[in-house]
């Protein structure tokens, strides 16, 4: 297999409060190649937008800070590059959409500026205002908004949510990133329009051979988007799986409880979640971070963290039921 | 068969603005029986919360009848009398601003019990602890604010809060859509527990239908202040027939493929739900149906019984062949 075209190797990320110090991330793997569709599920505050933050080393430092870990980006390292070198990375080699298209555009400036500074800034040419403005309309139109000139002069108050997470993706691809960071898309908005959204997106990245980091905490839009995907859970990954791989056979403890308390169109009720809640950082639970909420612990669970091993063919996962193959 | 518990009748509720009177809720008829969950469904805009705020008073109907045990409360909250308010109550979606910051758990529970005198005060705090009991939360959570909980414990505490004055109705508002599906699972299977205990009727406002299917006794879909289709839980799954309900279920992102096989066939999504303040006329979901035919476009279909207890608002189901009429003029005939 090739290497990969981003790589995230032990990361680690501490902020410190006035309490003491969070110790969010917990080593962190990933590895992301040309043209892959990679899913990254959690819940809430697991670490989910702080690993991403650090790819694109917007983490916010202080209070944030990377203590251990690497992130290559076609084998160079981001965290020792430049900021200009970063500032290059950014846009052209790895572009983000957030999750709340509202906060990610300013209220203040009309689409058409937004659009046309990141166009004219990011693209790898020297373009001129004219051809700014074309490829902004010929972007505006790839991501199936109607009248795209009129949307220009648009603020983003006169745009509905769906509209305005096309411009967000329509922004994102304007500079032809070769990896795109998708942080809950679809979130905040309506399930049909969830469903147009992931649509496009899909048919784009798959046109342009993007490849996608799609971050969510729904294991069905996981299910409809992603070739592989990454379970995250308190600040590390605990499994990792081609997708029917881990929908068809779901290992670690955490993802099995996640699955089953997922409401099914099936029916049957629904299953009793996970006790407990996530951990306080400050204190993170000994050994496996899941531990005291894990139904099949045995002895030892609290002594060391597992690491993440293969237990069949691309399939990995970190929890001392399993032994590597 | 069971007592109805509320009926509410042509609901209407209007917003005036200054760019024009907002239709929220635009004629809603339903009733809900004795301990039974009825899921009322939509996006964002169907007018589902504005009709749930409606039957508890937050709001004055614009027109139309609520019915609750056969009294009638349209009218505001004010103007209700105090013992139908004990009997009525709320648990709202975000309980990070449902709870008041400057006050204790403790006091936010014995509020309820101060406002309806019930008990001294000793019985009171006895009753807090019991209901911090109720919903698994340890007693000396009273002492401690909103702020120290986490999301999950803050609902409970919402959830405690609403059965404090043992009430019959209790109106759920996405009670867990700002959760994670683990903590929801856990909320959702106490709520369903307490309304086997105490015989509680819901009214569940959400928009997740995979949820419903699981909860609700039966469910109504709302699509811009009305209610398209209203079914029993199982025949509004198994057969769906509003094309808006059909396009809904085919766009949920799924987990296995019992499910999908379960889904609609693909039932491509287009548009967006239009603005409340410039209601499409016709049926209101044409701009959007994939079957729209000629008559969609003038008349306003009304709700049909196509089988016991499920109806619809769709001229395809309309008698006297409506919709053949209509379907005269498109290319787009129902197969």
């Amino acid at each position: 297999m090739t290497s990969p075209l981003l790589h995230i190797q032990g990361l680690h990320v501490e902020f410190k409060v006035y309490e003491g110090l969070l110790r969010v991330l917990n080593g962190v793997q990933m590895a992301v190649h040309q043209g892959e569709r990679v899913g990254l599920v959690g819940e809430a505050g697991c670490g989910k937008t702080t690993t991403m933050k650090c790819v694109l080393r917007i983490l916010p430092s202080p209070p944030g800070r990377i203590t251990v870990g690497r992130i290559t980006f076609h084998g160079q390292d981001i965290l020792k590059m430049s900021t200009q070198h970063v500032q290059r990375v950014r846009g052209r080699g790895i572009a983000m959409i957030f999750q709340d298209p509202t906060a990610a555009l300013n209220p203040v400036f009309t689409i058409g500026d937004q659009l046309m500074t990141v166009i004219k800034y990011g693209s790898r040419e020297n373009l001129g205002r004219k051809e700014v403005r074309a490829r902004a309309i010929a972007v505006l139109q790839e991501v199936q908004l109607p009248d795209p000139e009129r949307i220009l002069t648009n603020y983003p108050v006169q745009l509905s949510g769906g509209m305005r997470q096309r411009v967000c993706i329509a922004m994102a691809l304007s500079t032809e990133p070769e990896v795109l960071i998708a942080d809950e898309p679809t979130t905040s908005l309506d399930v049909t329009i969830q469903d147009q959204i992931l649509r496009l997106l899909g048919e784009l990245v798959e046109k342009r051979q993007t490849a996608v980091i799609f971050i969510t905490h729904s294991l069905g839009v996981v299910r409809e988007m992603a070739d592989r995907v990454y379970v995250m859970y308190a600040g590390s990954i605990v499994e990792s799986a081609p997708k029917e791989e881990l929908f068809g056979n779901p290992l670690h403890p955490y993802t099995q409880g996640l699955m089953r308390a997922v409401p099914k169109l099936t029916g049957g009720g629904i299953a009793e979640g996970i006790p407990g809640r996530i951990p306080d950082y400050l204190n993170p639970p000994p050994g496996c971070r899941f531990q005291p909420r894990c139904p099949q612990a045995i002895e030892g669970c609290e002594l060391s963290s597992p690491p993440l091993v293969q237990v069949r063919p691309g399939h990995e996962v970190a929890c001392f039921l399993f032994r590597e193959s | 068969m069971a007592q109805e518990i509320l009926r509410v009748e042509e609901l209407k509720k209007y917003f005036l603005t200054s760019r024009g009177t907002v239709r929220a809720v635009d004629g809603v008829s339903f009733a809900l029986e004795e301990k039974e969950t009825l899921g009322l469904v939509g996006e964002s805009g169907s007018g589902k919360s504005t009709t749930a705020y409606t039957v508890v008073g937050i709001y004055a109907p614009t027109a139309g009848r609520i019915l609750f045990q056969g009294q009638d409360i349209s009218r505001p909250v004010n103007k209700r009398p105090k013992a139908l308010k004990r009997s009525i109550q709320i648990v709202f979606q975000d309980p990070g601003t449902s709870l008041n910051p400057r006050r204790t758990i403790g006091q936010i529970l014995e509020l309820p019990l101060k406002v309806h005198q019930i008990g001294t005060r000793r019985d009171r705090k006895h009753r807090v602890t019991e209901l911090l009991q109720l919903v698994e939360l340890p007693a000396d959570y009273q002492h401690k604010a909103p702020h120290m909980l986490g999301g999950g414990e803050r609902q409970m505490v919402a959830i405690a809060r609403a059965l404090a004055t043992e009430p019959q109705l209790v109106i759920l508002d996405e009670p867990t859509s700002a959760l994670d599906v683990s903590i929801q699972a856990k909320i959702i299977n106490m709520l369903l527990k307490f309304q086997q205990e105490m015989g509680l009727s819901y009214l569940f406002i959400t928009h997740d239908l995979s949820l419903m299917r699981n909860v609700a006794t039966r469910v109504a879909i709302m699509y811009l202040g009305k209610i398209c289709e209203l079914a029993p839980t199982k025949q509004f799954f198994h057969n769906p027939l509003h094309p808006y309900t059909q396009m809904l279920l085919s766009s949920i992102p799924v987990v296995s493929e019992d499910e999908e096989d379960l889904k609609p066939e693909k039932v491509v999504s287009r548009g967006e739900i239009p603005s409340p303040v410039n209601v499409p006329p016709g049926c209101r979901f044409h701009t959007r149906c994939l079957e729209v035919g000629a008559g969609c476009r003038e008349r306003e279909p009304e709700m049909v019984e196509v089988e016991p207890g499920h109806f619809v608002s769709c001229l395809k189901f309309s008698p006297a062949g409506a919709f053949q009429a209509a379907s005269a003029g498109s290319e787009e005939v129902d197969t």
